[in-house]
């Protein structure tokens, strides 16, 4: 049986398949949070003194952070994709994916401050991990300025998704020059809890909530390409019917 | 914990829930603001239809 | 090859010599933006010694971005860089020899200028020489990275500024070895080696990579 790779790269084949597919990831996600919200702030008391409550913002700081990176590489693979294939729902889901994965570098730098404010004392350091959640904003933000600096589609879709490569693959290069600025001696790395120095059921209250949070983008993306679709592809024939429908 | 404690957080009851506030503030306003969006674009092209179906009556 | 390099590198120092002034802007752009920190920050000689390394490398990142916009615009405009894409040669030859003659016009100024900025904000002597060499390698490196963007970016509104938002945050691994070599070279017993490595080692790695993805970038503005 040979597999149609392309079956769905079709918009209008991936259209329905998603629309079906938005209500479980969404509810999926409303009830992973709640789960992972409950394990988060119940049953990790014997584990946290009284004084650290304030390491509840963890379960959503470092999610996001998570996500934010994680949806980078994904958009990046997309474009790819579409250089390389020439498929124009690549373009579509990667332009899809950027609002969400900048909402998610934002949301891990707000609560990143309020992290910082509680266990150092300060709003804002440039520790090197918070600088290059920043500079990943600065990068999602260059990738959405240019697609609608751009007119004509298709020259957004390839100009964007090259720029997202070469930020993809000088993110090392900016990491690194972050948390070592001096080569003669990398400077002691911040603060840094490992994984492995986490405790067991708050790390499982933060990979729950890092699933909910996935989840949910897929549910949130899926929608996004559902308009971009409609949007692009509005001339097509199987847009009338099924825009009719919906009435 | 008491609901009060729930909600004071011992005194980081701010920092916790503007993290938490902001989270959800963002993922629900995402979600609305997408399907409003879809909302606009599903009602203009079926004005977009129902104006080129005059059209071609009327020709 | 190489003479098609040669041809294109000549030529485009030909056209610009045509337009000093705009050779001259960029440098002075440069002077300027480097005198007005000591007028905003204060004038005391250690604050001045402080902030030197940073701002030289700030100034140097946004007269080096400035100076991006014109490096394809004529050449897109008239219809010139279209018959590049369609030459039989290397289209990242080309651009290299345009990037290069970009870089000596508006980035070499820079390393040239160096002693000024040491003169204006107290350098000692050994600072002055790291600083022309850090400006010597990463000079070439910002024009280089600074291409992509413009090539991306050919012929569309927001120009200048759009430019800058895509392209600054890759220029920061420059920016921070470069100003910390010339931080280092001021302090006692510390050898300035490793910062002119490694940015030498930048400068090797966007002169193997740039051209390429500068061409593609080219060929996706022009279709």
């Amino acid at each position: 049986m040979s597999i149609n790779w392309f079956k769905y790269a079709s918009p209008a084949s991936f259209y329905p398949l998603a629309g079906k597919s938005i209500p479980w990831f969404l509810v999926c996600a409303a009830l992973l949070s709640l789960f992972g919200l409950y394990w988060g702030f119940f049953e990790t008391p014997d584990v946290l003194t009284e004084q650290k409550e304030y390491y509840r913002i963890i379960f959503v700081h470092v999610p996001a952070a998570w996500l934010s990176m994680w949806l980078y590489i994904v958009l990046v693979a997309w474009a790819v994709i579409g250089l390389v294939f020439n498929t124009r729902l690549s373009y579509m889901l990667a332009a899809a994916i950027a609002p969400t994965g900048a909402m998610f570098t934002f949301l891990s730098l707000w609560t990143g401050a309020f992290w910082g404010k509680t266990s150092w004392g300060t709003w804002w350091d440039w520790d090197p991990r918070m600088t290059s959640q920043l500079i990943l904003l600065f990068l999602y933000v260059g990738y959405m300025a240019l697609q609608s600096a751009i007119d004509e589609t298709r020259r957004a879709d390839r100009a964007s998704a090259l720029l997202a490569i070469v930020g993809l693959v000088l993110i090392p290069i900016i990491f690194w020059s972050i948390n070592c600025p001096d080569p003669n001696q990398c400077a002691a790395l911040h603060q840094r809890s490992s994984l492995k120095t986490v405790e067991a059921n708050i790390l499982t209250a933060m990979l729950i909530m890092a699933l909910a949070f996935w989840s949910y983008s897929f549910g949130v993306i899926f929608m996004r390409l559902r308009n971009l679709i409609l949007e692009r592809e509005r001339n097509s024939k199987w847009i009338k019917p099924l825009v009719e429908e919906t009435s | 914990m008491t609901l009060s404690e729930f909600f004071s957080m011992n005194g980081y009851g701010f920092y916790v829930w503007s993290s938490f506030g902001m989270t959800a503030l963002l993922m629900l306003g995402e979600l609305i603001l997408v399907k409003k969006h879809n909302r606009t674009i599903l009602k203009r092209l079926r004005r977009i239809i129902r104006l080129q179906a005059e059209q071609e009556t009327s020709l | 090859m190489f003479s098609t390099f040669l041809i294109i590198l000549k030529r485009d120092l030909i056209l610009a010599m045509r337009h000093k002034t705009d050779v001259l802007t960029t440098l002075f752009f440069f002077i300027i933006v480097v005198s007005l920190f000591p007028l905003g920050v204060g004038i005391e000689k250690s604050t001045l010694q402080q902030i030197a390394p940073g701002v030289v490398w700030i100034a140097a990142l946004l007269a080096s971005m400035l100076a991006l916009e014109r490096l394809f615009a004529s050449d897109y405009a008239d219809g010139t860089l279209e018959q590049m894409i369609l030459t039989p040669q290397p289209l990242s030859i080309l651009v290299l020899a345009k990037v290069l003659a970009h870089w000596l016009l508006t980035g070499l100024p820079l390393v040239l200028i160096a002693p000024l900025v040491g003169l204006q904000y107290h350098l000692p002597a050994n600072s002055v020489v790291v600083m022309m060499l850090a400006l010597l390698l990463g000079t070439p490196i910002l024009s280089m990275i600074g291409a992509i963007g413009a090539a991306l970016t050919l012929g569309l509104r927001g120009g200048g500024i759009l430019i800058s938002l895509l392209v600054l945050p890759l220029y920061i691994p420059v920016l921070i070895y470069g100003s910390g070599a010339i931080a280092d070279s001021m302090l006692e017993g510390v050898t300035v080696r490793a910062y002119l490595q490694l940015l030498g080692a930048f400068l090797i790695l966007a002169l193997v990579f740039s051209p390429w993805a500068t061409a593609a970038a080219v060929r996706i503005s022009s279709e």
